[in-house]
């Protein structure tokens, strides 16, 4: 969007200071879009940042049950991470087959995306299960059910994001790339990234941070 | 099978409720019959309920806060009645009825009676406002409203089957949690707000994006009318609160029904922490909902006074302010907890310091006035009787926010006042001016003037007798959510606050009247103009109610005031209209897809409530077919025919040149 400097004009506002900027009118449906949902991350961020800062509030409240450092495992984190950073890459490549219109290289973007996604859920789970079997749930102490919020919240998200991903390579799959699922595409990727940076978070405030305590 | 849901669910022993719900459920079905035997359901249907217009929806919301303004006001006379005659006596309703009445009608009047109609107003004017068709989203903009209206009808529900919170309005715990209020109460709270609450985040990110991004051409940002800036301002808050809320709720439902411990007594949880976290969205809340009342009067005292708004700039400047400054005083809802002198003394004077944008506007407003050529039509009637109410409140706000006068008076009947002072003093009253200054824009003639007057006389009466005496009840000590109290001095002051409830009252049924005579004589208030008042911004430009696409061109605006210098130069240049071309405009289809999302959220809201597990799935399988189905679409719009537009559009012209002929010619 380019804004036009119009100086000619410059004494139809009174207030006018140098060089008036004329408004060029709305503004793209693809913008508004990415836009949209660009503020809608970032409430999403908001509703994130809540439960982190209960984390960080609770994370000493064990009530006798165990620590951060006595349960987290460095190397399932590990994994973890990898996975989710290199489907972010591999979203990215899906979003840039996308815009050149190639349906082979987007489908194969969005699968390997989708099973680093799977993989991540799948150890994310193994996780909580053996932490619930082995009387560590989310019910034991304070620090305990931040815990599971926190990381649970970003997991549900997580999950959410294979359920869309599925659905635009359905889309894709029907429709071709059409101009609206382009645009769903965009604010797909836009997720599936800020889940990511997210992840950053609970993987340093929670993970590094609680082992270290 | 059901749940915690069996027949023990509906009181039959309290004949209150059960009555008060028997004439709803009759009065419901009874206009449903109406609707069906005479016709009328493919009208609303595929005029109102699937429409994504977002006038329509405007009106809709503004509707929906109206009937629960009627439900919230008779929670509010009952409680004054139930304390007028409380004094060493049971009065005449049990307590735990009467806990549950002043919880439900806290939530009422905050989040389906203020919120919905401020919504309804910015949905309904700022676009037409800004000169474009439509706001960024439209059919998410009807699954906003239609999910409000699913957290109202939840909490309507609650009357007769089961029960409603007993924790006040906002649910503090551990009162709110397990093992304090082991029934359904608080799970009606939370889930209907919590329904409701998505319904309104996206209202806010709809609106957020449409001032940001969709203005006409050369509506610069200093250029946008005052409402579009305050506007701005409460919907980035609702952005950046609201999903507060959610968290918070979401940890109380997870503390509630899966045992998780955030704010329990026992092993480790923390309610402070439940504190900090509702007021951080609760503070900039109530700026949520005054915010587009400020804006409101900015545009109504300019109008009615036959000036551009005094001070500009320094408006947008303190809109922005208090936008930001509303996010950091939250602490001075809890000085009383314990978090020492220094948190308490910084948290006082960061409050203080929003009276300084305040003050500022106040100042504009009057100098706004001051040389004008004031009309007192009754939206400039609702504004003055603002300026004056709402200095109290907030006098007494700034004295509330010295911690030990607050040591003294919080939980009173002082705070009580303080906060009905501004909300109604403030959210209130310029619900109403917008109300009665948009009314003949969205349905093309005005309301009553006469009646409107005697409303506004009544409520504004009404409301200093009703709570200046609270003040006074307040410094005599009485604490606020009292069943009875055996202390005589409170009594007289509780007796004058029922009395001037019944003078708000009458001015609730003039206003009713007013509506009903209006429709009766609605072709002699009929505004073919489309600019009944002499406007000055651009929803004035078009006609009363504009077409769907709101403008036939998009507006070129040259500076503050856009129509009012539209206007101007039209006068100058004789009526220079040559003949327009019209193109084909492209708007969003109808859909169902709000109602239907709503539909599938009732029926999980309603389960999850209930512990019906089965159902929940149901539910939320039905949901997200429904967005599946919607992503599915294929034509999401249609189109107008230039000659179509320009059929209507040429009304609308000679209208117009005779209105500013005829300003001409006086
Ligand atoms: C100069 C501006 C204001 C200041 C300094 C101020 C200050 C305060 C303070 C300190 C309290 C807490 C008192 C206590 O709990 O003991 C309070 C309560 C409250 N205020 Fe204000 N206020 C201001 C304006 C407003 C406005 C504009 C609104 C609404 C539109 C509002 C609505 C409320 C409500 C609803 C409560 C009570 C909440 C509850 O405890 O249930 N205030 N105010
Ligand atoms: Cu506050």
């Amino acid at each position: 969007m380019s804004m036009t400097a119009t100086a000619g004009r410059a004494h139809a506002d009174p207030h006018h200071i140098g060089v008036v900027v004329e408004h060029p009118g709305p503004a793209s449906k693809r913008i508004v879009t990415a836009y949209g949902f660009w503020v809608f991350l970032l409430s999403d961020i908001v509703m994130f940042s809540c439960f982190f800062a209960a984390y960080a509030v609770l994370h000493g409240q064990t009530a006798g049950g165990p620590s951060g450092a006595e349960i987290f495992e460095q190397r399932n984190v590990a994994i973890e991470t990898v996975c989710l950073l290199l489907s972010s890459f591999t979203c990215g490549m899906a979003s840039i087959a996308a815009d050149v219109r190639n349906r082979f290289w987007f489908y194969l973007g969005m699968a390997v995306t989708c099973v680093l996604g799977i993989i991540f859920l799948v150890i994310e789970f193994r996780e909580f299960a053996d932490l619930i079997a082995r009387g560590y749930g989310p019910t034991r102490s304070a620090f305990l059910s931040s815990f599971f919020s926190l990381v649970g919240c970003h997991g549900l998200h997580v999950s959410a994001g294979v359920l869309w991903l599925l659905t635009m390579m359905a889309q894709v799959f029907a429709k071709g790339f059409r101009a609206d699922v382009l645009r769903r595409m965009m604010c797909f990727a836009l997720f599936w990234h800020a889940l990511d940076i997210i992840w950053v978070g609970v993987f340093s405030v929670v993970y590094l941070l609680g082992s270290a305590v | 099978m059901l749940g915690k849901l069996d027949w023990s669910a509906i009181p039959f022993d309290q004949p209150i409720p059960l009555v008060a719900g028997a004439v709803v459920l009759v009065a419901i079905l009874g206009v449903l019959i109406w609707v069906v035997v005479k016709g009328h359901l493919p009208y609303l249907w595929h005029e109102w309920i699937t429409s994504v217009d977002h006038k329509r929806i405007g009106v809709m919301y503004i509707l929906l806060a109206s009937v629960m303004l009627l439900r919230g006001g008779s929670d509010a006379i009952m409680m004054r009645i139930q304390q007028a005659i409380a004094y060493q006596s049971q009065g005449y309703l049990p307590p735990e009825h009467y806990n549950q009445i002043f919880s439900a009608h806290g939530t009422i009047m905050i989040f389906f009676v203020a919120m919905p109609f401020v919504i309804g107003l910015m949905n309904l004017v700022v676009p037409l406002q800004l000169g474009v068709r439509d706001v960024a989203f439209p059919t998410l903009n009807s699954v906003g409203f239609w999910l409000t209206a699913t957290g109202a009808l939840l909490v309507n529900l609650s009357l007769v089957i089961g029960e409603f919170a007993r924790t006040g309005w906002l649910a503090f715990p551990p009162l709110s949690g397990l093992s304090y209020s082991p029934g359904v109460g608080v799970d009606y709270y939370a889930w209907s707000l919590q329904i409701s609450g998505v319904g309104t985040l996206v209202a806010g990110i709809n609106l957020v994006t449409t001032v940001l991004k969709l203005r006409t051409k050369g509506m610069n940002y200093l250029r946008m009318p005052m409402f579009c800036w305050t506007t701005l301002a409460s919907n980035l808050l609702i952005v950046a609160a609201f999903p507060i809320l959610t968290a918070t709720l979401a940890m109380l439902l997870l503390d509630r029904y899966l045992g998780f411990h955030f704010f329990t007594n026992e092993a480790g949880g923390n309610v402070m922490m439940f504190m900090n976290l509702i007021w951080a969205w609760g503070h900039p809340e109530v700026y949520i909902l005054v915010l587009p009342a400020f804006g409101i009067f900015s545009e109504v005292v300019s109008t009615f006074s036959g000036k551009a708004l005094f001070g500009y700039r320094s408006m947008v400047l303190a809109t922005m302010a208090i936008c930001v400054i509303s996010f950091m005083v939250w602490l001075h809802h809890f000085f009383t907890m314990g978090a020492g002198p220094d948190v308490n003394a910084i948290f006082g004077i960061a409050s203080m310091i929003i009276a300084i944008p305040t003050g500022v506007k106040i100042y504009n407003w009057l100098f706004t006035m001051y040389g004008g050529r004031i009309r007192f039509a009754t939206p400039m009637l609702w504004s003055v009787g603002f300026m004056v109410t709402f200095i109290i409140g907030g006098l007494t706000g700034v004295l509330v926010a010295v911690p030990p006068a607050d040591f003294m008076l919080h939980n009173s009947m002082f705070l009580v006042a303080h906060f009905h002072n501004v909300i109604i003093g403030g959210v209130l009253f310029g619900a109403f001016a917008g109300f009665e200054y948009w009314f003949p824009k969205a349905f093309g003639f005005r309301l009553d003037e006469r009646w409107g007057k005697l409303a506004f006389w009544f409520t504004f009466l009404g409301f200093y007798v009703t709570f200046m005496p609270l003040y006074i009840a307040g410094m005599l000590g009485m604490t606020r959510r009292l069943q009875h109290y055996d202390v005589a001095a409170w009594r007289p002051w509780m007796i004058v606050a029922a009395f001037g409830m019944a003078v708000l009252t009458i001015g609730v049924i003039c206003q009713i009247i007013q509506l009903v005579v209006s429709i009766r004589n609605r072709e002699a208030l009929r505004d073919r103009t489309g600019d009944p008042w002499d406007g000055r911004s651009l929803e004035w430009a078009t006609s009363s109610p504009p077409p769907v696409f709101n403008f036939a061109f998009h507006p070129d605006v040259r500076g503050e005031d856009a129509y009012w210098d539209m206007k101007a130069r039209a006068q100058q240049q004789s009526l220079g209209h040559e003949k327009p071309e019209y193109h084909d405009i492209e708007m969003p289809r109808n859909s169902p897809t709000g109602f239907i999302c709503a539909f599938f959220a009732t029926i999980m809201g309603f389960a999850l409530i209930w512990h019906i597990w089965w159902m929940v799935i149901l539910g939320g399988i039905g949901a997200f077919a429904t967005f599946v189905v919607f992503a599915w679409r294929d034509h999401d719009e249609y189109v107008i025919p230039a000659e179509e537009v320009a059929r209507i559009d040429r009304v609308n012209i000679e209208e117009r040149r005779s209105l500013v002929s005829m300003a001409g010619a006086i």
